[in-house]
């Protein structure tokens, strides 16, 4: 076998072959390169202020003395905020995308229209969101002020056309056999539906979930135009207290002329991607466990 | 349950809602002005010319572009027909990560190691300071790669195998079936990649404020400070202006120019995805 290649090989011109193997070589050399990157960007961060990280970065409030400012508040509205929003857009998610999938029926205008409405709503900037929640909940009609509820009203808009489009694709990921079973056997549509079909789109739904989760806890420019850049030394108490996040205190230490905080942004960034980093690979572990299970 | 679908719906009335008539409000105000060249609506006496967030987005957008279009197209040409089963099923992940490295992250990578290490030392044009397009446009480059690998990995792994097959058979090489029949086979998916990277690109807010800074200067020389339309929403918006005054009006006016080209963006790449969908599933 190895030598009926060698002499195919062996007709291709050298002019060609050379062409391949500089082909080759830039695939690899681009591929290497977008993959190191992550690397080396942790590297440079860890690099500066790996010396800092200990749990005092995580129990100390911001401050304006370098010995004792950490990242509490911050990591604390973080979790509230992106909490509530998670708690908003998941339910309302969750059901439009079961409706498009099983109960609007056949293609109509209505759900043509519902369609190109979500995945454009997917690709409109962050910071667009965050003028909505200007304009009409922390000022105007709903006037909320720049607080956790706000803050989460605005985040569960941004997610939730990610997670209409990943519930969809996991409930059509679902085998129509399993519907057709059931049918089949005298199953009302909504008993199939709701005993075979939701059951098993819950693993792709929650992958989906983390990973928009995560991409709330990442994101930084809507809640930059509802007052999220302050100094905030308190952890949230309701939806109406005050509040600040983790990238917007990463951003605030970054601004500021003096390097030792510099550095302790930084540090707050290693914090910020290892709690990526966890939920990433927790959803990553999640998928592959679903697909195993659904081969077997 | 139908009600829920109209929460989306909703949102998407209420961002026009919140934006068109405030920017008409502004734009029977200010009229022409926005055709000058100086940005400064924070300031007394306001100046309300576009051209320098338009220019500085439009740099920062290119470099980017110009970045993440080969690295994209390889990595996803890599995926979809070089790797092996397994070496894929490590790589995409790691891709996938690269996507959710936060903003705030390579902003603050630019602005700590990109601008004083290689633009500050390399760029041979004037004299680079702390905050500069080239790095902005190179870190937003680097958030869009991984936009175009999977938008184009999809594309092109969904090219029916025969197609390659037939290619093979004739005497093809490797990467002449790549570049002259999976690639060709799935432009429209290739090009539905381009116009999402760019769309995401345009909107990005926190790398270009943290990296090339606030000031909307007019340049075309990518060493110098700059603003885009998006940084200066983000920027504007930390000030806390008086609801209704001309500074919170303007934030409003470049939403919706932001809104308006990405919404065309996005519907113009969607097509392309569903005409290729057509074609192959």
């Amino acid at each position: 076998m190895a030598t009926t290649s060698t002499s195919l090989q062996s007709r291709v011109s050298l002019d060609r072959r050379i062409k391949d193997f500089a082909f080759t070589t830039f695939l690899s050399i681009s591929i290497v390169a977008s993959l190191a990157f992550i690397f080396y960007i942790i590297y440079r961060l860890y690099n500066n202020a790996g010396f800092l990280l200990s749990w005092d970065l995580v129990t100390f409030f911001p401050s304006y003395d370098i010995d004792t400012a950490g990242f509490q508040s911050s990591i604390m509205g973080s979790i509230w905020i992106v909490g509530f929003a998670t708690l908003f857009a998941v339910p309302i998610g969750v059901m439009t995308a079961l409706y498009l999938e099983e109960f609007a029926g056949k293609r109509n205008r209505f759900t043509a229209l519902l369609e190109l409405n979500i995945q454009n709503l997917a690709g409109v900037p962050a910071v667009v969101f965050g003028l909505i929640g200007l304009a009409f909940i922390a000022r105007g009609p709903l006037s909320w002020g720049f607080t956790v509820g706000s803050a989460a009203i605005v985040l569960a808009m941004l997610i939730l056309p990610v997670i209409i489009i990943i519930t969809r694709e996991a409930i059509r990921a679902v085998p129509p056999s399993y519907k057709e079973g059931a049918l089949a056997l005298g199953a009302t549509h909504w008993q199939a539906v709701s005993k075979l079909v939701i059951p098993s789109a819950v693993p792709g739904t929650a992958t989906g979930t983390i990973l928009a989760v995560s991409r709330a806890i990442g994101e930084s420019a809507p809640l930059l135009l509802l007052g999220a850049l302050s100094f905030v030394t308190f952890n949230p108490t309701g939806l109406d207290s005050g509040f600040t996040i983790l990238p917007l205190a990463i951003f605030k230490y970054a601004s500021d002329s003096r390097e030792e905080f510099q550095v302790l942004a930084s540090a707050g960034s290693l914090i910020l991607l290892a709690i990526l980093f966890a939920m990433n690979l927790s959803a990553i572990l999640l998928r592959d466990y679903t697909l195993r299970k659904r081969n077997v | 349950m139908a009600s829920a679908t109209l929460v989306s719906v909703l949102v998407t009335v209420g961002i026009v809602l919140s934006l068109i008539p405030t920017t008409f409000r502004l734009l029977k105000e200010i009229t022409t002005q926005v055709f000058g060249t100086v940005w400064a609506p924070l300031f007394t006496p306001s100046q309300y010319g576009m051209a320098p967030l338009l220019t500085g987005t439009f740099i920062i957008v290119s470099i980017a572009m110009v970045i993440a279009i080969p690295i994209g197209l390889a990595s996803a040409i890599f995926l979809s027909d070089y790797a092996t089963f397994n070496l894929r099923r490590i790589v995409k992940p790691i891709l996938e990560i690269l996507a959710g490295i936060p903003t705030v992250v390579l902003g603050l990578f630019g602005l700590y190691v990109v601008n004083p290490e290689f633009v500050e030392k390399y760029w041979p044009i004037g004299e680079p300071l702390a905050y500069t397009a080239l790095g902005a446009g190179l870190m937003t480059g680097i958030l869009i790669i991984p936009i175009i690998a999977s938008v184009a990995d999809d594309a092109l792994s969904s090219v029916p195998r025969a197609m390659r097959e037939a290619a093979y058979a004739l005497g093809a090489t490797r990467r002449e079936v790549a570049t002259k029949v999976v690639l060709n086979a799935g432009l429209s998916g290739v090009v539905a990649a381009l116009i999402l990277a760019f769309a995401r690109a345009f909107g990005e807010t926190t790398i270009a404020l943290m990296v090339a800074g606030s000031y909307p200067k007019l340049s075309a020389n990518p060493g110098d400070p700059m603003q885009t339309m998006a940084s200066f929403i983000g920027f504007a918006g930390i000030g806390d202006a008086e609801v209704g005054s001309s500074a919170y009006n303007t934030i409003f006016l470049v939403g919706t120019v932001l809104f308006t080209v990405t919404l065309i963006l996005n519907i113009l790449g969607n097509r392309f995805i569903a005409r290729f969908r057509e074609v192959y599933e």
